[in-house]
């Protein structure tokens, strides 16, 4: 009887790790991913849903069994075989959850850090007022970013790999964004070039940088196919740091309840071929021209800043599993590499 | 026969109707107070969540105005937790079962446990009134500044009724503290304690510790509403997002007032119907207590999107998932119980395996959206809806019914009908799974949460939620027939009917006033299933016998259990 069990047992967790590799990979469950995050972050999905199905599988299974196997006969008025506990079972099924949590724990933080690349996705108190923004609110809980140029240098020699190398040619030049959420839209300024859009336009393969504030009530921005989500409060910038990978229309979604017409506060984010993007700008810049004033108010971060708040970034090759992202220098446009010459590390 | 116990304890009082609505400090009453009144909140917060379902039927707003629509999801959460879950759990079962399962004849303090019932019917009636002004519509958890701004004389009515909840929800916390800690039988130490005792332990000493951290911000969110200071106001330099900490400091401890007596219920229930001893007693003891204490340094796993720093995120992302831990052992425990007993599938234990199988759910989907990437992606959408409905449904209101299924009988003297009771398990088993599994596919698609209209490509999944939840409404049905009348005519319910070992089911159902003649002597722990393989067999004496008698009678087995009946 013991080896058939055992052998029972065995097929049972085959089946069940198989169960949970195959719905682990074809769920289909997540969006389009459209940025090099949302590449990690499925990635994390893909694991958790992996552990989560297998465990479940264990439960349901072990409760649906009992209840066709162990239902009481008719007429049968005893008690079952008392058991009240077993230790090394115990032990067992508290270190394995245990491991699985230190496990995913780990590989959390890891795709965390990948992700929050410059370690700026805590909300800071930014040098630059936006546009009737009076009370910017020292929260007391801003990521301080190391500004020291030798660490910046030599964390930057570090840099391998396709992203790598593209993360320490952006820390020159990521684009960076200004979003402001207001019942109910949302409003986008290039402080590189003064244009202000109610669409957010993104070249691929280039390191955003948001700067998100709200003027009204709290909103929360949100693109699914970029996995990220960051609030906008008003008093405080928060900030978030990815990089477009796929062209397309992306939904803007309003995330965190903000009145009335919360669900209706939504706008598009259109990730564009560098060519293209470069169109829209020279589009937007004539059709600007003559009403920018006040967004020239905005004063732009310095490129100091800029440098202030990638320079976590440059450690971060270490933590980026290599997973052979598309990115290269060769897809980016030909000024955009003249930038990379001013690379930190070759200073 | 235990049995015999009824018959010999008078005949069988039933409280006069009338008592039921009076300030009455009898802990059974008030228990039986709190379930029925709760559950009538039960049902107006359904009928706010139908409304909600309705609306989202279709893709566009056209069933509720948007106002409306943020009012009724707002009303639907803070009554569902406020006044249904917690109470329920707390106040309904905790009162009626506490005293009874320690061999106590009251709670600690009788006066102060009526006169937290009694703030919890004219609180509710403001609350629903706030519905003539128009309700608090900022959702239950009334983030300002949104808060601030909208429907102000509603907001105002929330804040109070939150604050008198709360307050009624400290004292009962402050009673239950003291009365399972000092009075219990002599003869019954901790660990002899029905695990529903170790639970309530946990469940109260948060309520003591997190609760007014809650009263805190409410005082503080009413003077910026009502007396225009900025402590959360950005407008006058105030900072959100300390209302915020303040707010889950006492919210997410609230899930685990919401969950820990149920997780108790069910490891009263399913070692009863299996016929076996609960497996891993201790391990699920020490479990709540765990699961207490580390929930209440957990609270921002609900703000991984507020801009809040990364070491922050980081250590509330591995404390929450440390929780798994001691969770996953009560789920472990539970199922091996369950394993190789002899089951009798009744209502009762429909609902408590279905009680785990939910929750597994709920509690994989949980460590999930700890997970702080993961999180970024579906903070706020519907998964998360999913989630918490997996575990405050599939959860909470499960573990509710298979309580009330449980212990109906020993509450009212009837005894449910059974069949009745299968079908309600059956619709509620097929219309909640219909209605919240699909939420998780919505929200990883993303749909965003608390939003009247949505992209239509969700039109499907959505009308199929909304099928679910009407499933779910009809559910209702049968029980509330059911229990109706079965309390006017049912068959009469013996004091034992479920040959259960806790000290509760010694007493006559419904139990007499004073409970206890003469305080019990424990002779056998509460799980000893199977010990004598003869049934029924003696819990306790009802008569004083020294330890040395305690023991030996504790060997001779099997006993007459006369012996302990007629003295
Ligand atoms: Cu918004
Ligand atoms: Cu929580």
């Amino acid at each position: 009887m013991n080896v058939p069990t055992s052998i029972l047992t065995l097929i049972i967790g085959i089946v069940i790790t198989l169960a949970s590799g195959w719905v682990s990979q074809n769920n289909g469950l997540m969006p389009t991913a459209a940025a090099a995050e949302a590449v990690e972050i499925d990635r994390l999905f893909t694991a958790m849903i992996a552990i989560a199905t297998g465990l479940f599988l264990l439960v349901q299974g072990a409760l649906l069994y009992s209840l066709f196997a162990f239902r009481r006969r008719d007429g049968d008025e005893t008690d079952a075989t008392p058991v009240h506990g077993n230790v090394s079972l115990e032990i067992v099924w508290t270190a394995i959850p245990a491991m699985l949590v230190l496990w995913l724990g780990i590989y959390s933080f890891d795709v965390y850090q990948s992700i929050d690349s410059a370690g700026t996705m805590g909300s800071t108190h930014m040098a630059h007022q936006h546009g009737g923004m009076e009370t910017v609110v020292a929260a007391g809980e801003g990521t301080p970013a190391p500004s020291d140029p030798v660490l910046l240098a030599t964390q930057g020699n570090r840099a391998d790999g396709p992203l790598a190398q593209a993360i320490a040619t952006e820390v020159i030049d990521p684009l960076i964004v200004n979003v402001d959420g207001l019942q109910y839209a949302w409003l986008f300024t290039y402080p590189d070039t003064g244009i202000v859009s109610g669409e957010l336009h993104l070249p691929i393969n280039r390191s955003v940088t948001l700067n998100i504030t709200a003027r009204d009530v709290i909103h929360a921005f949100w693109v699914p196919e970029f996995r990220l989500k960051q609030d906008a409060v008003p008093g405080q910038v928060n900030h978030l740091n990815f990089q477009p990978t796929k062209e397309g229309t992306y939904p803007v979604i309003c995330a965190e309840l903000c009145g009335a017409y919360h669900g209706a506060m939504k706008t598009r984010s259109i990730v564009h071929s560098q060519t293209d993007y470069q169109a829209w700008v020279d589009s937007q810049l004539v059709a600007h021209n003559s009403s920018t004033t006040a967004v020239a108010q905005r004063s732009d971060p310095s490129p100091v800043s800029v440098l202030e708040q990638h320079a976590t970034a440059m450690g971060l090759p270490d933590h980026w599993p290599d997973h052979g992202h598309e990115h290269s220098l060769s897809t980016l446009p030909p000024d955009w590499l003249e930038a990379s010459s001013l690379d930190p590390s070759g200073s | 026969m235990t049995q015999a116990q009824a018959t010999h304890l008078q005949e069988v009082e039933v409280t006069p109707w009338r008592e039921y609505f009076s300030f009455s400090t009898d802990h059974k009453v008030i228990g039986i107070q709190y379930l029925v009144a709760s559950f009538v909140f039960y049902l107006i917060g359904g009928v706010l969540a139908e409304l909600v379902r309705t609306e989202l039927a279709t893709p566009a707003s056209d069933f509720v105005t948007r106002e409306t629509y943020n009012e009724l999801f707002t009303m639907h959460a803070t009554i569902m937790i406020f006044l249904w879950i917690i109470p329920s759990l707390t106040g309904g079962f905790g009162n009626f079962l506490v005293p009874l399962m320690i061999g106590a004849r009251d709670m600690a303090f009788p006066k102060l446990n009526a006169i937290a019932f009694w703030i919890i019917p004219p609180t509710s009636v403001l609350l629903l009134m706030s519905f003539f002004v128009g309700p608090a519509s900022a959702g239950w958890t009334s983030y300002p500044p949104l808060s601030l701004i909208t429907n102000k004389a509603g907001e105002a009515i929330w804040i109070l009724g939150v604050i008198l909840l709360g307050t009624s929800s400290i004292m009962a916390g402050l009673n239950f503290l003291v009365t399972i800690l000092k009075m219990r039988i002599p003869s019954m130490g901790l660990n002899d304690m029905p695990l529903f005792c170790w639970a309530m332990l946990a469940t109260s000493a948060l309520q003591l510790i997190a609760t007014p951290v809650l009263t805190g911000a409410m005082v503080l969110l009413g003077f910026d509403l009502l007396v225009g200071t900025a402590f959360f106001n950005p407008a006058g330099g105030g900072d959100p997002i300390v209302y915020q900490h303040m707010f889950w400091f006492y919210s997410h401890p609230a899930v685990y007032i919401m969950i820990l007596p149920a997780f108790g219920l069910i490891s009263e229930i399913l070692p009863v119907h299996a016929r076996k001893p609960i497996f891993g007693y201790q391990a699920i003891a020490y479990s709540s207590i765990a699961i207490s204490f580390l929930g209440l340094i957990v609270w921002a796993h609900h703000m991984f999107t507020s801009g809040t720093p990364d070491w922050l995120r980081m250590f509330f992302m591995i404390a929450t998932m440390v929780i798994a831990v001691p969770t996953g052992i009560k789920v472990f425990s539970w199922v091996a119980t369950v394993w190789g007993g002899k089951l009798n599938l009744c209502s009762a234990m429909l609902f408590g395996m279905a009680f785990v199988s939910m929750f597994v759910v709920g509690g994989l989907s949980g460590v999930m959206v700890a997970s702080v990437p993961f999180d970024i992606h579906v903070h706020d959408t519907y998964f998360v809806v999913a989630h918490l409905h997996y575990v405050l449904f599939g959860g909470s209101v499960f573990g509710i019914y298979a309580g009330l299924y449980h212990w109906f009988p020993k509450m009212t003297g009837r005894m449910l009908n059974e069949f009745w009771g299968k079908v309600h398990f059956a619709l509620t088993f097929v219309g909640f799974n219909m209605c919240f599994l699909p939420m998780h596919v919505l929200g990883l698609q993303g749909m965003n949460r608390r939003i009247a209209e949505y992209d239509p490509k969700f039109a499907t999944l959505n009308l199929v939620c909304t099928i679910g939840s009407y499933i779910l409404a009809v559910s209702t049905l049968p029980f509330l027939v059911n229990a109706v009348w079965s309390w006017l005519r049912g068959p009469q319910a013996s004091g034992n009917p479920w040959k259960a070992l806790t000290l509760e089911w010694t007493v006559p159902s419904p139990p007499p006033v004073e409970n206890f003649e003469v305080d019990p002597v424990l002779l056998i722990g509460p799980y000893d299933y199977g010990r004598h393989c003869l049934l029924p067999q003696p819990v306790a004496r009802s008569a004083p016998v020294t330890n040395v008698e305690a023991k030996t009678a504790d060997l001779s087995a099997p006993r007459q259990s006369e012996e302990n009946i007629n003295q």
